[in-house]
C-alpha cells in the first residue's frame, strides 16, 4: 500500500459490482475516500456496507469493477494491505479461549507491532479499554460489550493507517459507546487516521463522519456532508409538548399535515420530521382551536436522521408500500425488498 | 513468509487446544493405552499364561520371513513375546500422529467457523500460503513430536517388559525405526490433507473430526494386516507406503489449500 499523491484518494472502489448467488449486494458502487476522511456509511441491513468492507480488506473479490487501497489491490496485494488496515468485523476478532493479554499479543504478533516497548503497550491499550483489571482472564467470560471493546482494542494496537469498524458500538453501554466515539474522534483529528464507519446509529454519524454516504440495494443514494445532506434532503419538523390528556388529539393533528411518522413520549411530547418551517405556524393556531393545551413548541433542524428517513421515503416511495418491521431486520436475501427501519416508538393514530 | 505471524498462530492454535479438555483427555487416554497398557500385556501374557507351545511357535516361525523370524529369541513364551510387541502391535504406534493430527487439524481450521473467530483470522495480514502453512504447522508439528514420544514409549515398555526374558532390546528395529521417523509423519500429512479438504465444507470441529475420521482406517487396516499375519512390514513396504502417504498428502493439501483462498472463504462468512 503506498502513500497516495495530495489529492489522491486513499480507497476507491470503481463502478463496483458484486453479486452472492442471486442476490445482488452491490450493483455498481462507487465511493472514494481520502487519507485522513472520516467517513460513515449509512444504509439499512443488506445496503452493501459489510460486503464493502470486505472488499477493502480483500475478503472479497469484486465480479466487476476495481477496488484499490493506496493504489494496491486487497486481494492480490492483500497482506500489504491488510498489514496497515485495521478492521472491526460485524463478528468479534478476539477469541474467548485466550485471554485479553494473549488476544492482544496475537494481533501484535500478526500485525508486526514492534517487540520493544510491546508489554507497556499491551498494558497501555487495555487500561485505555477498561480491561486490565481482567486482562489475564479467558475471554470466554467476558460480557459482549467487554468483547467488543477488546476487539476494538485487539484492531487499535498496531496503530492502522485505515480504519474499517463495521458497528463499534454496537453492543456497548452508552458510557462505553462515548470512550469509543472519543478515542475514534481522536484518532481522526490527532493522528489524521482514515476512517470508515458502517453504523445504524445516525447520532454517531453526524458526530464523528466528515461525510456520510448512505447505500441503499447496493448504490449510492446520498454522499456528502452531514450538513450538506441536510440542508439539500432534510425539511426539519417541530416538537411540541402538550398536556397528557390533548396526546392523542394532538398526535392526529401532526399525522394530517406531517408527511412522516408521528413520535411521542410519556411526558407530552410529541415530535414529527417532514415538516417545513412554513408550516409550524397552521399547525399552532389549529392545535390551539382545537383545545389543546400547548406548554412548548420547538423547531427541529434538518438532522441526519431526518436526511435518512426522508431518502427512504422516498425510495420506498417509488417502490411501492412499505413493509413491515419484520421484513427490515431480514438479512442480505430481502436486498430486493421495501424495508423501513423499526423506529419502534413510532405511533400512527 | 512471515514468520513472526505464522508462529503467532501456531502458538495460538496449540494454546487453545491444549486448553480443550475435549483434546487432552483422550490425547491422554488413548496412547496410554495403545502404547502402555497394551504392549505390557501383549509382552508378559505368553510369560503369565504359559500357554506357548514349541510347536505352535515353530510353525509361527516358518510363516515368517528369515530376517524376522531370526530376531525371535529364547523359549517359545519369550519368542511370542518378542513377536507381538516388535510386530504384530508395533504398528500401534502409527495412531498417535494420524490421530493428533486429525484433531487438532479439525479445531484449528472447522474450529475458526465454529467460534466466529474465522474473519478476524482472515483479516491479519498472513496471506493465504503463510495462513495455510501457520495452520499445518499447529497440527503436524505437535503430532510428530508427540508421534514420537509415543513411539519412545512403546518402545521403553516394550523393553522393561520383555528385556528381563531376552536379555537384549528388542526394540528398536529397523521397520520400528521406519514406522517412528517416516511412516508416521507422511501418514499424519496425509490425514491433514484430508481434513484440509472435509474442513471446507463442515462448520464444527465435531463435524470435521467425524469426516475426517476415516483416515485412520488406513492405519487400523496396517495394524490388523500385521496382526493377523496378512502382511508382514518389511523396510522397503514402509518405505512406499511413506511415499503413497506424502504424495497423497501434496495432492489434498493442493486441492485444499484452493479451497481454502481467502476470497472463497469470505464469501461464506454470511
Amino acid at each position: 500500500m503506498q502513500t497516495p499523491a495530495p489529492g489522491e484518494p486513499l480507497l476507491v472502489l470503481d463502478r463496483v459490482r458484486k453479486r452472492f448467488g442471486t442476490v445482488v449486494a452491490l450493483d455498481g458502487l462507487s465511493l472514494a475516500v481520502a487519507p485522513g476522511e472520516v467517513v460513515g456509511l449509512l444504509g439499512h441491513n443488506g445496503a452493501g456496507k459489510t460486503t464493502t468492507v470486505r472488499l477493502l480488506a480483500g475478503l472479497l473479490a469484486p465480479e466487476s469493477g476495481t477496488v484499490r487501497v493506496g493504489g494496491g489491490d486487497p486481494v492480490t496485494d492483500g497482506p500489504d494491505v491488510r498489514a496497515r488496515m485495521g478492521v472491526l468485523p460485524a463478528a468479534l476478532v478476539v477469541d474467548g479461549r485466550l485471554s485479553a493479554r494473549q488476544n492482544l499479543r496475537f494481533a501484535a504478533d500478526v500485525f508486526g507491532v514492534p517487540r520493544e516497548g510491546l508489554a507497556t503497550r499491551i498494558d497501555a491499550t487495555l487500561a485505555l479499554f477498561e480491561l486490565a483489571d481482567r486482562a489475564d482472564e479467558k475471554v470466554s467470560g467476558f460480557s459482549s460489550g467487554m468483547r467488543q471493546r477488546l476487539s476494538l482494542a485487539r484492531v487499535l494496537l498496531p496503530d492502522p493507517e485505515v480504519l474499517l469498524l463495521d458497528e463499534p458500538t454496537s453492543a456497548l453501554d452508552p458510557v462505553a459507546a462515548r470512550q469509543v466515539r472519543r478515542a475514534l474522534a481522536r484518532l481522526a483529528q490527532d493522528r489524521r487516521r482514515t476512517i470508515v464507519l458502517c453504523t445504524h446509529d445516525l447520532a454517531e454519524a453526524e458526530l464523528l463522519c466528515d461525510r456520510v454516504v448512505v447505500l441503499e440495494q447496493g448504490r449510492v443514494v446520498a454522499d456528502g456532508r452531514p450538513v450538506e445532506l441536510a440542508a439539500a434532503h432534510g425539511t426539519g419538523g417541530v416538537q411540541v409538548e402538550v398536556a397528557s390528556a390533548d396526546v392523542d388529539r394532538a398526535v392526529a393533528l401532526l399525522a394530517e399535515v406531517s408527511e412522516r411518522e408521528v413520535d411521542r413520549d410519556g411526558n407530552g411530547r410529541i415530535r414529527t420530521t417532514g415538516l417545513p418551517r412554513e408550516a409550524i405556524p397552521p399547525l399552532v393556531g389549529r392545535l390551539v382551536a382545537e383545545g389543546v393545551t400547548l406548554y412548548e413548541v420547538r423547531r427541529l433542524d434538518p438532522s441526519l436522521e431526518d436526511v435518512y428517513l426522508a431518502l427512504h421515503a422516498g425510495r420506498i416511495g417509488a417502490r411501492g408500500p412499505a413493509v413491515d418491521g419484520e421484513a427490515a431486520d431480514q438479512g442480505m436475501g430481502e436486498v430486493g425488498g421495501g424495508r423501513v427501519e423499526d423506529v419502534g416508538r413510532t405511533v400512527r393514530p | 513468509m512471515n514468520l513472526r505471524a505464522i508462529i503467532a498462530v501456531v502458538r495460538r492454535d496449540l494454546v487453545v487446544v491444549m486448553g480443550s479438555r475435549s483434546v487432552v483427555l483422550p490425547a491422554l487416554i488413548v496412547p496410554a493405552m495403545l502404547l502402555v497398557v497394551l504392549p505390557a500385556l501383549a509382552g508378559l501374557a505368553p510369560v503369565l499364561l504359559g500357554s506357548v507351545s514349541a510347536a505352535d511357535m515353530f510353525r509361527v516361525l516358518e510363516a515368517l520371513p528369515p530376517e524376522a523370524s531370526e530376531r525371535l529369541t529364547g523359549d517359545p513364551g519369550t519368542q511370542a513375546a518378542q513377536l507381538a510387541v516388535t510386530y504384530l502391535l508395533a504398528p500401534m504406534i502409527l495412531i498417535v500422529p494420524v490421530m493428533f493430527a486429525t484433531v487438532i487439524a479439525a479445531d484449528a481450521l472447522a474450529g475458526e467457523k465454529e467460534r466466529g473467530t474465522l474473519e478476524g483470522l482472515l483479516l491479519t495480514p498472513l496471506s493465504d500460503r503463510e495462513l495455510m502453512v501457520a495452520k499445518l504447522a499447529a497440527a503436524w508439528v505437535p503430532a510428530v513430536v508427540l508421534g514420537l514420544a509415543g513411539s519412545i514409549l512403546y518402545a521403553t515398555v516394550a523393553n522393561i517388559v520383555v528385556v528381563p526374558q531376552t536379555g537384549r532390546l528388542i526394540l528398536p528395529t529397523p521397520e520400528y525405526a521406519m514406522m517412528a521417523l517416516w511412516v508416521g509423519p507422511t501418514f499424519a500429512a496425509a490425514a491433514l490433507g484430508a481434513i484440509v479438504l472435509v474442513s471446507v465444507r463442515s462448520n464444527s470441529t465435531q463435524e470435521a473430526f467425524q469426516l475426517g475420521g476415516v483416515v485412520v482406517l488406513p492405519v487400523v487396516v496396517i495394524v490388523i494386516t500385521q496382526a493377523t499375519g496378512v502382511v508382514l512390514l518389511s523396510v522397503p513396504l514402509l518405505l512406499m507406503s511413506g511415499l503413497v502417504a506424502l504424495a497423497l498428502a501434496a495432492v489434498l493439501l493442493l486441492i485444499g489449500s484452493r479451497a481454502l483462498s481467502r476470497t472463497r472463504m469470505g464469501e461464506k462468512l454470511g
